[in-house]
């Protein structure tokens, strides 16, 4: 080691026919592609794109089956007042499917979270800005309990969050006794918890607190994961575990965090779900788990984990908004919105693998 | 020469079990200023467990690690990165469908000055952006022309030099590869020789751990034999053939007295 300028002094034998080839390495491909590349290569890179595109499509094919109606900014107002609660669930889920989880549990914390919240106010007359705070205490330590059993006892989310659905379903019926507290009881004793359920007109439209809230969620959770450290350590935990790990990233400790965050807005949900129902209802949004992953997977969030955009959900949950309002205007019957939806689901998926095998 | 330095890093009569399996069995590891180790042994000699302990992967049951004559313990990878220590990993630790510019500062994302970057924790994208292409040009990787490109559009040698330009950059005191060249063609291996001599040429000591005893006889300075779990000795490329090495190392001949080029 004493001459270190020495150390790239022979090359081996069988190298020396290298310096007669080409010398570059690894270069670009500039090869021409056919149009079918290049859209599965322009998706790879903005995989946004794709429930935009849908969107787009379905609001102007809607236009034209169910008339100038679609478009009154009335009805437009409607649909972003019908997916408020959904897209509130699916920016929760969007963080955990971000990390390669699921979380089967986020409409069962969000429903016992407004029972939690409704029973504090009115059952036992805790001011209702304070019962709202325990409730979104309780949603992180509802979702911090999801995250302690994925990271600390190793166990799959599915599993985890099946159980903790069910977990928190029997809590929510034994605290409520299954029983709903009426919109005239919150009108009386706690008209803070309705909030969400105002409106502000503008034109035709009645824009409510509600959507306001969900579209406030998109924008601080989209600003978290593409602008600080966190939001980063979040998709490469999802793209590659190991790899996060050894980058340095406390891999179980964000997770954790992932799950606690997902239950908070869950809980901000609950809260703008009693001001969309107008009451406590202990039996409403039993489909919401399912609805808000179908919002993600449509939103070309990868249940993969780390890959997509947290816009991608919103979009997801306008599209079902759109199906939804478009097949009603159109009198077509609600079983064929949900027929719809399930088809638009496995496209989307479809979709999303198509674009991941993208050739590099 | 080599002996007037005190050795950068070094160990001494470090174990690691793994339930009955003891991977690593009183082993000893000296790495000195400037120089390029090369740790050869057969598969299961516990290579990977000596360069896992180093980096702080995973630790270790008994034994010390000093780095500069200062004992360490560490228990994560990110206390060995800020004591200086940067690891390549044989699978490279990159994160596929981040960009270059992201996964070189992943871990150590720079924020914002300014209220933005103090409260709001805002990442100085642009900063992050400029930096990892000056390092990627200064290793003469710039064939890599857009920086913000995810990481799974490149080919194998220029990820590999993404994981090396990311180690070099960061590195201040030790830089350990496990298998730069173990996935890669001719070419590509002949770059990433030529990336390893560069780090080196910046006075940067550099653990090298491979199969390839062509590559570990070309590049490396002093080559440290490992067996059974530990240290069985350390010789200079220019004292010994490839064959003595591999025989050393698979057990098929005696080994020299282990100070020989210590």
């Amino acid at each position: 080691m004493s001459e270190p300028a020495q150390t790239s002094r022979k090359k081996q034998e069988y190298e020396h026919t290298l310096d007669s080839s080409d010398s570059s390495v690894a270069q670009f491909d500039h090869k021409h592609r056919n149009l079918f590349d290049t859209v599965q290569h322009f998706l790879h890179g903005n995989p946004t794109m794709v429930p935009v595109i849908v969107l787009v499509f379905s609001i102007i094919i809607f236009g034209f089956v169910a008339g100038p109606k679609f478009f009154s900014p009335f009805n437009l107002s409607l649909i972003l007042q019908q997916v408020a609660v959904i897209g509130i669930l699916a920016a929760a889920q969007s963080l955990v499917i971000l990390t390669a989880g699921i979380d089967l549990s986020v409409g069962a914390i969000m429903v016992l979270m407004s029972v939690i919240m409704g029973q504090l106010a009115i059952t036992l007359g805790v001011p209702a800005p304070i019962a709202i705070i325990i409730g979104f205490i309780g949603g992180i330590a509802a979702g911090a309990l999801n995250g302690f059993l994925v990271t600390r006892i190793k166990l799959p989310p599915f599993i985890v969050t099946l159980g903790t659905w069910n977990i928190f379903f029997a809590l929510n019926l034994w605290l409520s006794g299954a029983q709903s507290i009426r919109s005239q009881t919150l009108d009386e004793i706690a008209p803070l918890l309705k909030f969400f359920g105002e409106s502000i007109a503008i034109g035709g439209a009645r824009i409510t607190y509600g959507s306001i809230l969900m579209l406030a969620i998109f924008g601080v959770l989209w600003y978290i994961l593409n602008h600080t450290s966190w939001g980063r350590h979040v998709y490469a935990i999802g793209d590659d575990k190991e790899a996060a790990e050894l980058s340095g990233i406390r891999t179980n400790r964000t997770l954790i965090m992932v799950y606690g965050l997902a239950g908070l807005v869950c809980a901000v949900g609950a809260w703008a779900s009693i001001g969309r129902v107008g009451s406590v209802s202990p039996q409403s949004f039993q489909e919401a788990n399912l609805q808000s992953i179908t919002a993600v997977v449509i939103g070309g969030i990868s249940l993969f984990g780390g890959r997509g955009s947290i816009i991608g959900p919103l979009i997801g949950a306008l599209i079902v908004g759109v199906f939804n309002s478009g097949l009603r205007l159109a009198g077509v019957d609600v079983l064929w919105q949900v027929f719809a939806i399930g088809w638009l689901t496995i496209i989307a998926v479809a979709i999303d693998q198509w674009i991941r095998k993208v050739s590099a | 020469m080599s002996n007037a330095h005190t050795p950068v890093l070094k160990a001494r009569g470090i174990v690691k079990r793994y339930g009955r399996v003891t991977a690593l069995d009183r082993a000893d590891f000296d790495l000195y200023p400037g120089e390029i180790l090369a740790v050869i042994g057969d598969n299961g000699a516990g290579k990977s467990s000596l360069i896992k302990a180093l980096s702080g992967a995973i630790t270790i049951d008994e034994g010390s690690i000093e780095l500069d004559g200062k004992p360490i313990g560490f228990t994560s990878p990110m206390e060995a990165r800020e004591a200086g220590i940067e690891t390549v990993y044989q699978n490279l630790a990159l994160s596929p469908a981040l960009s270059i510019a992201d996964n070189m500062f992943m871990g150590r994302e720079l924020r914002k000055p300014g209220i933005m970057g103090k409260y709001f924790g805002a990442l100085d994208h642009k900063a992050m952006q400029r930096i990892a292409r000056e390092k990627l040009t200064e290793l003469g990787l710039m064939t890599i022309q857009n920086i913000n490109q995810a990481v799974e559009t490149l080919s194998g040698g220029q990820r590999q030099g993404v994981a090396v330009a990311r180690a070099a950059a960061f590195g201040s005191r030790v830089v350990i590869m496990d298998e730069p060249t173990a996935a890669l063609g001719v070419k590509e291996s002949r770059r990433v020789l030529e990336l390893i001599a560069d780090v080196k040429a910046r006075g940067m000591p550099i653990v090298l751990i491979s199969h390839n005893m062509p590559h570990v006889f070309e590049i490396a300075d002093r080559i440290h034999v490992h067996r059974l779990g530990k240290r069985l000795c350390t010789i200079k490329p220019d004292d010994y053939s490839m064959s003595d090495a591999v025989a050393f190392m698979t057990g098929a001949k005696e080994a020299p007295d282990i100070s020989d080029a210590a």
